[in-house]
């Protein structure tokens, strides 16, 4: 079979996979090489303004999301793969479109006008269009033996001005099953993880973080597979309970299916150490 | 309306003038709330806020200002929109909570949540000074400033061991891009 054209995107990494969850970022890079996707990130990006700007205050916020859209090429899409980065961004989208003070206010700061026409897509957005059994066919996959709880956060939940178009519910079951994996029903997939009330409020997100926790074990999941990065970190960092189920980037699981091998350093960096299991499974050595 | 064990409130100081202001700031009719409590329902953390989502609906609707805005509850949501999403009414809850924040702090009203406040603050800060947040200088400076260094020690050394927290931040090359949003 050919080989896979190769697709050019931007790539907004954010504050999250750019220097906590690295292993998530390095592994998103390596699964779309995999796809035919070439993730060229974008250049001097700043934070999306998520959590505490958009929180106390929204000019600010908005500005920082423009500056980002600002920067990015016109001739193709401009890729994320956090769910609130992506909000952010399409939020602030959405008020350029639809209000002229908004447009007026981003060609002052940013010197030139706004591009209605750029695309703001989510990972999951593009691993949709990818088709998954050819791409297995023509590079072949590690089959991976494993049930999980997919845990998906909030991503599924949006504000209404942004809720048309898919929320990708289901991608990652419908996707992981082609590689072998087991998606169980479990009651907490769409539970908020407690985002930042982790610091100042960790006695709130703690007992929800082991309910969650809990949840996944009593499921008989060997792990959960995460859609968000922070949600990741909050699960790792605030759960108490003895012998936790291990948590995997979604694009960790993916690259690993799709042959990588770079993963030695993505897997010493979880809280919870996964090796084990992956031992176990056979996946690694 | 009471809260078991809380003030009453008394219908007799409704600012409607205020209302009208927070509908305006957040771009959503909460007048239109039939009180069916689906949001405080779904709500994640409602059984930590002192007004349920719901009961913030109840307080703009009436314009009791001074409630609205030194409740709890507008800091202890995070935004995941589990309310909005189960609002027969289609209310975008999440936005009033917004609104209600920034109009709290631009009042200058006492804020019930101060340490969740403090945590705003210093991302903004980091922001401010690097184009990204750097966490490890954001908790540092949240611990310092809420006087408290002994709890979540442990945490970020295990962080901190396990390359979580970066020493050094990422930075915007052209930070005065930066700093001219914080400055408008």
């Amino acid at each position: 079979m050919d080989a896979l054209p190769v697709t050019d995107v931007s790539y907004f990494p954010g504050c999250s996979l750019a220097t906590t969850a690295k292993e998530n970022n390095q592994s998103l890079i390596e699964c779309c090489q995999k796809m035919g996707i070439r993730m060229i990130e974008l250049p001097d990006w700043n934070c999306c303004g998520s959590s505490s700007a958009h929180s106390i205050n929204h000019q600010i916020a908005f500005d920082l999301a423009c500056r980002n859209l600002s920067l990015a090429p016109p001739d193709r899409p401009l890729v994320t793969a956090c769910p609130s980065c992506t909000l952010r961004l399409k939020h602030a989208q959405h008020r350029l479109k639809n209000d002229p003070a908004a447009r007026e206010r981003y060609s002052q700061m940013w010197g030139r006008s706004f591009d209605p026409d750029l695309r703001v897509r989510h990972f999951f957005g593009l691993l949709e269009e990818v088709d998954l059994e050819r791409l297995l066919a023509v590079n072949g996959h590690v089959r991976i033996d494993m049930s999980f709880a997919p845990y998906y956060g909030c991503m599924l939940n949006r504000p209404f001005a942004l809720r048309s178009g898919s929320n990708y519910y289901g991608i990652m079951e419908k996707t992981l099953a082609k590689l072998g994996l087991r998606a169980l029903n479990w009651g907490h997939a769409s539970q908020c993880c407690g985002t930042f009330l982790t610091v100042a409020r960790p006695d709130i997100v703690t007992p929800k973080v082991n309910m969650i926790m809990q949840g996944a074990a009593e499921s008989g999941a060997d792990c959960i597979v995460t859609a968000c990065a922070m949600c990741h970190m909050n699960l790792e960092v605030r759960c108490t309970l003895k012998n936790p189920v291990p948590i995997f980037h979604f694009s960790e699981i993916l690259s690993l299916a799709f042959g990588a091998t770079r993963h030695k350093d993505w897997f010493s960096r979880h809280l919870i150490d996964p090796r084990p299991l992956l031992k176990s499974k056979g996946l690694t050595a | 309306m009471t809260i078991e064990g809380g003030p009453t409130i008394r219908l007799n100081d409704l600012d409607l003038k205020f209302s009208r202001e927070v509908k305006r700031l957040s771009a959503t009719d909460f007048y239109t709330c039939l009180q069916c409590r689906s949001c405080s329902g779904g709500c994640p953390f409602s059984e930590y806020m002192d007004y349920m989502p719901n009961g913030v609906m109840r307080l703009v609707q009436l314009g009791l200002k001074n409630e609205a805005l030194t409740c709890n509850t507008i800091w202890i949501c995070v935004g995941c929109h589990t309310c909005s999403i189960q609002c027969p009414m289609a209310i975008d809850i999440a936005a009033v909570m917004d609104a209600l924040r920034e109009k709290a702090l631009a009042e200058q009203v006492d804020i019930l949540e101060p340490d969740i406040l403090n945590f705003h603050r210093e991302v903004l800060n980091s922001i401010e000074r690097y184009g990204r947040t750097h966490k490890i200088e954001i908790m540092m400076r949240y611990k310092l400033k809420t006087r408290d260094l002994i709890s979540d020690w442990a945490v970020g050394m295990k962080m901190l061991a396990k390359r979580k927290l970066d020493l050094t931040p990422s930075r915007v090359e052209r930070i005065g891009d930066v700093k001219k949003i914080f400055q408008k």
